[in-house]
């Protein structure tokens, strides 16, 4: 009994500060009042109206989605022939690949963004819009092998050669037998890279310079200035968008199955 | 060409990076044959049989169909099918569109390409299940969904991979009966793998035993259930009391035992099934290890001075008890003389 109680308690309290955040922020940015507080003062949707008309936010979040959809199709360009190849080919350093992929999740990001501000940005003046496309494809790219690795582990290697013997070309038998069945795995790689990219914050501080922000970065550097609730209300809206996103994918897709 | 050439592999060598797997090969098969391709995993069967479809390249040697040399012709290309020992069908796509599969690639017209998979199905019995998924279907359906996708193509060769081997008895029996129906329907040259000797002996025109990346016989299936040429294919084929021979003596653990007739110069060996023991007379006696009842026969394992000997005899005669000393006979008439040992 007294163990049932515990355990109902510890779960509740995971719950509240799982979700609890998000309804807090959610709340403060109806605030009708000038500065972010919990409990609001009245409610209004002002501060959600005035998130779109700060212009940096604007140019901000044009760059995250930018560097999200571009940085993550790159990384699963890359990711998805080295998961095959992995899945498929007994390679002579296939353990040290697959570490070496997966280094960006294990190397904190603030490692990671100084690291190329200091080796790649100032001694060869590297543009640094490129430098955080970079950054992010490569933080995206373990999140790609993993999945799609996961997925082609589920397929039998045999269906590539059956193909082959009805008249496939080994391409053509990897287009039209191998895509196919990891088109989930795919689909769910991109979605888990787009939000972990969109939400990257430690890599993109470093890189930021004069008009080159992500959204992140960008409320950080609003908050210094201004403390009022468009923030919150800029918070509220991204997470509805991610909620969405994860919504749908797992309602098409099953997307819980490959992650 | 002959049609005896139909198919003919010259001097094969098969290796998988620096391990050799089958070695200087020689094998000719006929034009509509039924072959088996028989032995113990590792033996360099399935391999043989890749390197017939193309996805091994030979290291060495030529492989022919059809009066051209395919040896170095991609497998794309070769006319070759191959049913795999999974099946492999697309998981993606339904039965008609997995059988269409080969057909799409050749860009066939689309009443000729129906009319194709459509016949292909109803050969094999799937007419039903056109529009399902192969994981809605059985083992057994799937099997078939494999073979007609397969046959469609009307490739020169079909190669089969232990193609009864992920099915169960009652199942096993039906599709043995079914590859012989369509072999003798469509008239195509057929191998198969398979390392189950009953499977081989029932299906087979012809059966290639192989070991060690060498084929050690070739024969009807009469041939090699009847007269083994060497220890390892008689002890395959259910001869369990193999023994070499040494001038004209059986090579016992015991010493040499001296035989009561002459036994010909070149016999490496020989060898008697169960059956072809005598008990109750002989020249030898033995000790009874243990017994077994098998319907209508009754098994013994006796202890003797030659080894381990299993005999088998109608269950009508009285029996032995274990311990008990019998004597009994290896009859010289009734041994296989085996040419390698």
């Amino acid at each position: 009994m007294t163990s049932r109680f515990v355990s109902s308690a510890i779960l509740t309290a995971v719950i509240i500060f799982l979700i609890g955040p998000f309804f807090i922020i959610v709340a403060a940015s109806l605030s009708a009042g000038d500065t972010l507080a919990f409990p609001p003062r009245g409610i209004s949707l002002k501060w959600v109206l005035k998130v779109f008309q700060i212009e940096s936010f604007q140019s901000s979040f044009l760059m995250s989605m930018g560097l999200a959809i571009f940085g993550t199709l790159t990384a699963l360009a890359i990711g998805t022939p080295v998961s095959y190849a992995l899945a498929r080919y007994k390679l002579p350093f296939g353990e040290t690949i697959r570490t070496a992929v997966s280094a960006p999740i294990i190397v904190p990001g603030i490692i990671v963004g100084l690291a190329l501000l200091r080796y790649l940005v100032i001694p060869f003046g590297f543009n640094l819009t490129l430098a955080l496309f970079l950054a992010h494809t490569a933080l995206v790219l373990p999140y790609a092998v993993r999945v799609v690795s996961a997925s082609m582990n589920n397929l039998r290697s045999d269906i590539e050669e059956a193909a082959v013997l009805l008249g496939c070309t080994r391409f053509g038998a990897f287009v039209r037998t191998v895509l196919p069945n990891i088109r989930g795995g795919i689909l769910a790689a991109f979605i888990l890279g787009f939000v972990t990219s969109f939400n990257q914050v430690p890599v993109s501080l470093f890189l930021s310079g004069p008009g080159v922000r992500t959204l992140p970065v960008d409320m950080l550097a609003y908050l210094e200035t201004t403390y009022d609730p468009s923030v919150a209300a800029l918070s509220a809206l991204l997470a509805f968008m991610s909620i969405g996103i994860v919504f749908l994918a797992e309602r098409f897709l099953g997307f819980s199955r490959y992650v | 060409m002959s049609d005896a050439s139909f198919l003919s592999l010259e001097r094969l060598t098969l290796a998988y990076g620096d391990t050799t797997a089958v070695k200087d090969l020689n094998l000719q098969i006929g034009r509509g044959e039924l072959i088996a391709l028989l032995g113990p995993s590792g033996c360099g069967k399935t391999t043989t049989m890749r390197s017939i479809a193309g996805l091994l390249k030979p290291k060495a040697g030529a492989i022919r169909l059809d009066g051209n040399d395919i040896t170095r012709v991609a497998a794309n290309k070769r006319a070759v099918g191959l049913v795999f020992q999974s099946y492999a069908l697309f998981p993606h796509l339904t039965v008609f569109e997995n059988v269409a599969f080969g057909l799409r690639l050749k860009r066939i017209s689309k009443p000729e390409l129906e009319k194709r998979v459509k016949d292909g199905l109803q050969s094999v019995g799937l007419s039903r299940f056109a529009e399902r998924r192969p994981a809605e279907l059985s083992g057994g359906q799937q099997q078939r969904v494999a073979l007609a996708r397969s046959m469609v193509m009307e490739p020169k060769v079909l190669l089969l991979d232990e193609p009864l081997s992920n099915l169960d008895a009652r199942l096993r029996l039906e599709m043995r009966a079914e590859l012989q129906r369509v072999q003798k329907e469509s008239g195509i040259t057929m191998i198969f793998v398979t390392h189950d000797q009953g499977e081989a002996l029932a299906l087979a025109d012809r059966i290639v035993v192989m070991l060690d990346g060498r084929i050690e016989q070739i024969g009807t299936p009469e041939q090699i259930y009847n007269t083994p040429v060497s220890a390892f294919v008689a002890d395959f084929v259910g001869f369990e009391n193999v023994f070499a021979v040494e001038d004209g003596k059986l090579k016992t653990s015991q010493g040499p035992i001296a035989q009561s007739k002459n036994v010909p110069s070149d016999v490496a060996g020989l060898a008697w099934r169960p059956t072809a023991v005598t008990l109750g007379k002989g020249t030898y006696n033995g000790t009874v290890r243990g017994t077994s009842f098998a319907g209508r026969t009754r098994e013994y394992l006796l202890d003797t001075p030659l080894g381990a000997i299993k005999a088998e005899v109608d269950a009508g005669m009285p029996p032995y008890e274990i311990g008990e000393s019998i004597p009994f006979d290896l009859p010289l008439e009734n041994a296989a003389h085996l040419m390698r040992y």
